[in-house]
């Protein structure tokens, strides 16, 4: 088996604030992450592709095409942004960098397969550095 | 349990398909299909797999890795350029895919009566692009 990875950034501010709990217990739950007026990260995001060489080319996929798909569905949209005020489609969730991998996943896999020259190869993973040492992911098996 | 050693070698190539005109080389390599050739540090790290020894509490003796990464890897790849140096680099596109493809066809050998096994090989070729081999699919 061969993968490819490739790492992005971007930047973005949050707070983690459940609406089902009460102030204290938000504060116990998320402790300085709960802070009212927010923070942010550099967060850096991994995505791993699996599938076969190309023999013409030698290529397991076009990494620009990967590099034109991560630009337009992850950093254009969540580069310098408020996570908590400017997504509306994580409005309903806490933007946790759990729930965060959850929504990446989901724009990419919604534009996957235009966004390669056939045949497509398979996401394998995802995984964002929230810092240096708190990482998320999600892999397919 | 895994054991893993990490090496750098820096060389040239270029990545052209003679069967493909200038322009399609330049659509599926971009600036790689530069003729002159570009280069890159690139850092390999050899992962093995298996228990530690009972008498040496060791997966596998990292000095003999480390002597194998320079016989089979770094002697051959470091300050070359691939596609004139290093075989098969002479009919075979040195992609970094094919990078990994080579280097864990290299040291496989050595390890098929080892307790300790290949597990993977990764190449970077930039700190943020690498390619991970596990061995041809069963």
């Amino acid at each position: 088996m061969i993968q490819l990875t490739k790492r992005y950034r971007f930047c973005a501010s949050h707070r983690l604030h459940s609406k089902f709990l009460s102030d204290v217990q938000n504060k116990e739950t998320y402790g300085k992450c709960n802070n009212p007026h927010g923070h942010g990260h550099d967060y850096v995001i991994e995505i791993t592709l699996s599938g076969r060489i190309d023999p013409a080319t030698g290529r397991l996929a076009r990494v620009e095409c990967l590099d034109q798909l991560v630009e337009r569905e992850v950093v254009a949209r969540f580069d310098h942004r408020n996570l908590n005020e400017e997504i509306p489609e994580m409005a309903g969730v806490v933007p946790t960098t759990e729930n965060l991998v959850l929504e990446i996943a989901r724009r990419l896999r919604d534009s996957w397969h235009t966004a390669f020259q056939e045949p497509s190869p398979a996401l394998q993973a995802i995984r964002i550095y929230e810092t240096p040492r708190n990482i998320f992911g999600v892999i397919y098996l | 349990m895994f054991a893993t050693r990490r090496v750098e070698f820096s060389a040239s190539r270029v990545c052209r398909n003679p069967e493909l005109s200038e322009e399609g080389n330049r659509a599926v390599y971009g600036a790689a299909a530069n003729p002159h050739g570009h280069g890159h540090n690139f850092v390999v790290e050899v992962t093995l797999r298996g228990e530690p020894d009972p008498i040496t509490g060791m997966v596998f003796d990292l000095k003999q890795l480390k002597e194998l990464l320079q016989k089979e890897v770094v002697a051959e790849f470091d300050h070359r350029f691939l596609n004139y140096e290093t075989p098969p680099f002479d009919c075979v596109i040195p992609t970094t895919e094919n990078l990994a493809i080579e280097i864990w066809r290299r040291l496989s050998p050595y390890f098929m009566n080892s307790v300790a096994k290949l597990h993977g090989v990764r190449v970077y070729e930039t700190e943020d692009l690498y390619v991970d081999y596990f061995g041809p699919d069963e």
